[in-house]
């Protein structure tokens, strides 16, 4: 495929830390303008860090971050968040001490502009009732599902250039589910790539066209989201067999390796 | 009714200027998720620019303004936000208000260093002539300039303020900012800038208060300040540090209340002698006790938090068998040496100064039980010890009992008070810990301790040598530093068991995580009064020790300013560990001894000394003297490793 612009998410070769602790070792990916990716690897593979280094919360210790083209490593996630990146982090991504109204407010001043905040709000609340029903309650005492939606719609309203959902379906009932996952669509539909991290294998490959597969803070696979399949449920289940290696031996040489040597 | 009226309306002024500080701490911690002991300070080193400048050195008053207000203040709040707030992970409590009181300890000692320590006598007013009396208020009540400018300040501030926080973006990002600055930067938020910005806001409102209040209080005091702090902290307290509008009217009510209560109780009665001091101490008891949001006051955490990198291990797991060693050999070869030069070259005035140190140590053991096992918050330790040295003096006095066997029963007591104040705040934790403890060491310091009953005085009571021997004591420190050393391993050892015992595997589970001790059985309230039991004990024991030392127990000696210099210097050093707390005793009284020799000017510098360490706090939560140690373990390990081609332990990451 020929490519006249650039990816619009770029990684390469990106090494990270959490102070002493190494997790990433030499991640490459990119992602097109448009296309949907999905990120997939068992517990601790790297996902959530993968996403936070591409926004800017944590530093990349070597290599390299591209957002639509332009060098950003090192630089402060705000000023990331400004070039086009939105990034949904995991679990919570509201401001639970702030109203639902505030939340939505703080978000389209910066990305839909100061004039645009109320056709905004009010295009929010009708592509999401549930949240104009509770607009001024405070957002942690909203459902989790309905936290998830607020995030989502803080994004939708203005789509970024390039949306890293982390986790958006755990701990969600399977009905709440498919409304966040319409809500994806809905971003790829007006134009924004795309980067779902998911454990659910199923639910992200039908959304995405690509795929990544990372296992020990490392890119086994990068390629159509077809094969992705069968490469992320290899590594899963050897991830298994090492644990229950491990659950089996007696002594002091019980413990799993340690994460940076023997991996593929 | 025209006598009440004569009563409370000079009340309002100071209820003006309680709420102008008490808005400045719910806006501080709306804005940045400080509770900032230092406010005070910050206001009080403004005042104490801006009087130097004028009186000092003749400055045009709306010269030294600028310097003071606009430019210091602000100035300061940066400072803070830059190199001490900025680097604290907002999950952190105790770091952060461990950082505000090394500020509201540091910054009044620092003072007088810089400046000289000039008589300050009284700022001049900005805006109205504070002796002016400018209208009468019903018939006969005057309203001069200090009261105007009070009243004026407060109401303005108050609506900026308020319209600042709820109408503008700004506002908005801040408040968004103090949940999580992660959070607010994925919104593209330069999230650094909005949190500075409100360093400077509060800097400047801290500034402005300092300098227009001055000319309400007579001299420019540290100890005003911390008068009016108190008040102030009461009525953020009672409006759960979230609503200033209900911070100032409760501020303005304590005023008004003070003043009228004043006004009418007769001056010899035990109410206006004892409760009406303590009257704004007993609105934060209150407050702290009923008001169910302080309960919830750490609970929003950052969702983000797990970007940051977890804390390290404490050197002594670092280690090596062969360093292991070393290091054990070493203390026992340190250890012998230290008793023998005690007993033998040792000069006097040192020996004196050593003794003293460990007495500290017992006492700041009771910090290292408490606070780096148990991760309790209590600023009211050596109000715990006070207690204690003044049981034991009493029952010397009035039952003719040993000072000794007092002693016991005075650490007893002070166990009993330390329990009653856990069980008193069960429900609180983190800063409404930290800010019980402190109204309980205030209500001690104010109302207790003066008491002719309990200290016979400002004076204090003089040991006699009928209650001990005395004479064994006197011609050289031996004797007590044998004692004293008794005492000392007794204690280190005993807090070294209970650490490593089934009760310090239970404590150590409840400062990691409540939810998580609690979900494998351990009793919290039981565990929580325990170690607040056991600690005041070492408090008491260390206090009535420091007794004997001194001759004499004077209330000043345990004062709530020690309680938190006491916190701030065993955090420095390392509360986790045993060796902490002595490092701790005997460096403070060397430190103090070592400045002895230094200019006059810089005598006051020792407290400021580990306000500066406990900045580092800040980064190393572990301590300075524990985070060296970790250093040079890893050194020699490197160096060992290097000379046996050994395998080097490994660590494991985090999932």
């Amino acid at each position: 495929m020929t490519r006249l612009e650039p990816p619009v998410l770029e990684l390469e070769a990106v090494r990270a830390a959490y102070g002493p602790y190494r997790a990433l070792f030499g991640v490459s990916f990119s992602v097109d303008r448009g296309a949907a990716v999905a990120l997939l690897g068992p517990n601790g593979a790297g996902k959530s860090t993968v996403a936070r280094v591409a926004s800017g919360l944590v530093r990349v210790s070597s290599g390299s971050v591209r957002v639509d083209g332009r060098d950003v490593t090192g630089e402060p996630a705000w000023r990331i968040a400004r070039a086009g990146l939105a990034h949904v982090p995991e679990g919570r991504g509201v401001f639970d001490s702030l109203s639902v109204e505030e939340n939505l407010v703080l978000s389209f001043r910066r990305r839909a502009g100061r004039g645009e905040v109320s056709t905004s709000l009010e295009r929010a609340y009708e592509r999401f009732p549930a949240l104009g029903q509770r607009r001024h309650d405070r957002a942690g005492a909203l459902s989790g599902g309905q936290q998830r939606l607020l995030s989502l719609a803080k994004v939708l309203v203005a789509p970024p250039k390039v949306l890293i959902a982390d986790e958006l379906s755990l701990g969600l009932a399977p009905s709440v589910i498919d409304d966040v996952y319409a809500g994806l669509a809905d971003a790829r539909r007006s134009g924004t790539a795309l980067v779902v991290v998911e454990q659910q294998i199923d639910r992200a490959l039908a959304l995405a066209s690509s795929a990544v597969v990372l296992d020990r803070g490392a890119v086994v696979y990068f390629g159509p989201a077809q094969g992705a399949r069968a490469v992320a449920e290899e590594v899963v289940a050897r991830r298994h067999r090492v644990e229950e290696d491990a659950a089996t031996q007696v002594g002091p040489g019980a413990r799993p390796p340690a994460g940076r040597e023997g991996r593929t | 009714m025209e006598q009440l009226l004569g009563f409370a309306v000079p009340g309002i002024p100071y209820g003006c200027a309680y709420a102008v500080f008490a808005v400045g701490l719910v806006l501080t911690y709306q804005t940045t998720g400080v509770f900032n002991f230092g406010y005070g300070a910050q206001a009080y080193a403004s005042a104490f620019v801006f009087a130097w400048l004028v009186e000092n050195h003749a400055w045009p008053t709306w010269a030294a303004f600028l310097c003071s207000v606009v430019i210091l203040g602000p100035g300061l709040g940066l400072v803070f936000d830059r190199f001490l707030f900025r680097r604290i992970p907002s999950t952190n409590t105790t770091a952060r208000v461990v950082t505000g009181l090394s500020l509201l300890v540091g910054i009044p000692a620092l003072l007088p260093v810089i400046f000289g320590n000039g008589n300050l006598v009284g700022a001049p007013s900005i805006v109205f002539n504070p002796d002016t009396v400018y209208f009468h208020l019903g018939s006969d009540v005057p309203v001069n300039g200090i009261y105007l400018s009070a009243v004026l300040f407060a109401v303005v501030m108050l609506v900026v303020l308020v319209l600042l926080l709820r109408t503008t973006s700004l506002g908005l990002e801040m408040r968004a900012g103090v949940e999580s600055r992660r959070l607010l930067e994925l919104e593209g938020v330069n999230a650094p800038r909005v949190t500075a910005t409100a360093w400077a806001l509060c800097g400047l409102m801290a500034g402005l208060a300092g300098v227009l209040l001055a000319p309400t209080e007579v001299t420019v005091q540290a100890q005003d300040y911390v008068t009016l702090m108190v008040a102030a902290i009461a009525a953020a307290a009672c409006a759960a540090l979230r609503s200033m509008s209900v911070a100032a009217v409760v501020a303005v009510l304590i005023g008004v209340v003070s003043l009228t209560a004043q006004g009418y109780l007769p001056t010899s009665s035990f109410w206006y002698s004892a409760v009406l001091p303590a009257f704004p101490f007993l609105v934060l008891v209150g407050a702290l006790l009923l008001v169910p949001g302080l309960r919830r006051l750490d609970e929003a955490k950052d969702p983000l938090s797990s970007v940051d990198p977890p804390p390290p291990p404490p050197s002594s797991r670092l280690r090596g068998r062969e360093i292991d060693w070393i290091v054990r050999t070493g203390f026992w070869v340190l250890l012998f040496a230290f008793v023998g030069s005690m007993l033998t070259w040792m000069p006097p005035s040192w020996e004196t100064v050593l003794n003293q140190g460990m007495a500290y140590s017992v006492i700041f053991l009771s910090v290292t039980l408490l606070t780096g096992t148990a991760g309790q918050l209590s600023l009211a330790q050596a109000t715990l010890a006070g207690i204690a040295a003044f049981t034991a003096g009493q029952l010397a006095r009035h039952v003719g009992l040993d000072f000794l066997a007092g002693a016991v029963l005075g650490a007893l007591a002070a166990s009993v008070v330390a329990a009653v104040l856990a069980v008193a705040s069960l429900r609180l934790r983190g800063l409404g810990l930290a800010l019980m403890t402190l109204a309980a060491a205030l209500l001690f310091d104010v109302a207790i301790f003066p008491a002719q009953a309990v200290s016979g005085g400002t004076g204090g009571i003089t040991l006699s040598s009928s209650w001990l021997p005395l004479d064994l004591f006197a011609p050289d420190g031996h004797a007590y530093f044998l004692l004293a050393l008794l005492v000392l391993v007794v204690c280190a050892g005993g807090v070294a068991l209970v650490q490593r015992g089934t009760v310090g595997r239970f404590l150590a589970a409840m400062r990691g995580s409540e939810l998580g001790a609690a979900g494998v059985g351990v009793n919290l309230p039981w565990q929580r009064v325990l170690a607040f039991a056991l600690s005041g004990a070492l408090a008491g024991v260390g206090g009535a020790l420091l007794a004997i030392q001194q001759t004499v127990i004077a209330p000043g000696e345990f004062n709530y300013q020690l309680s938190l210099a006491f916190v701030v210097i065993v955090l420095t050093t390392g509360v986790g560990t045993v060796e902490g707390a002595i490092q701790a005793g005997i460096g403070l009284v060397v430190v103090e001894q070592l400045l002895q020799y230094a200019p006059q000017r810089l005598q006051g510098l020792t407290f400021v000394l580990f306000a500066l360490g406990a900045l580092t706090y800040a980064a190393h939560p572990e301590g300075i003297v524990e985070l060296e140690k970790r250093r040079w373990t890893e050194r020699a390990e490197r160096v060992l490793a290097h000379r046996h081609r050994s395998p080097a332990t490994s660590s494991v990451g985090p999932s």
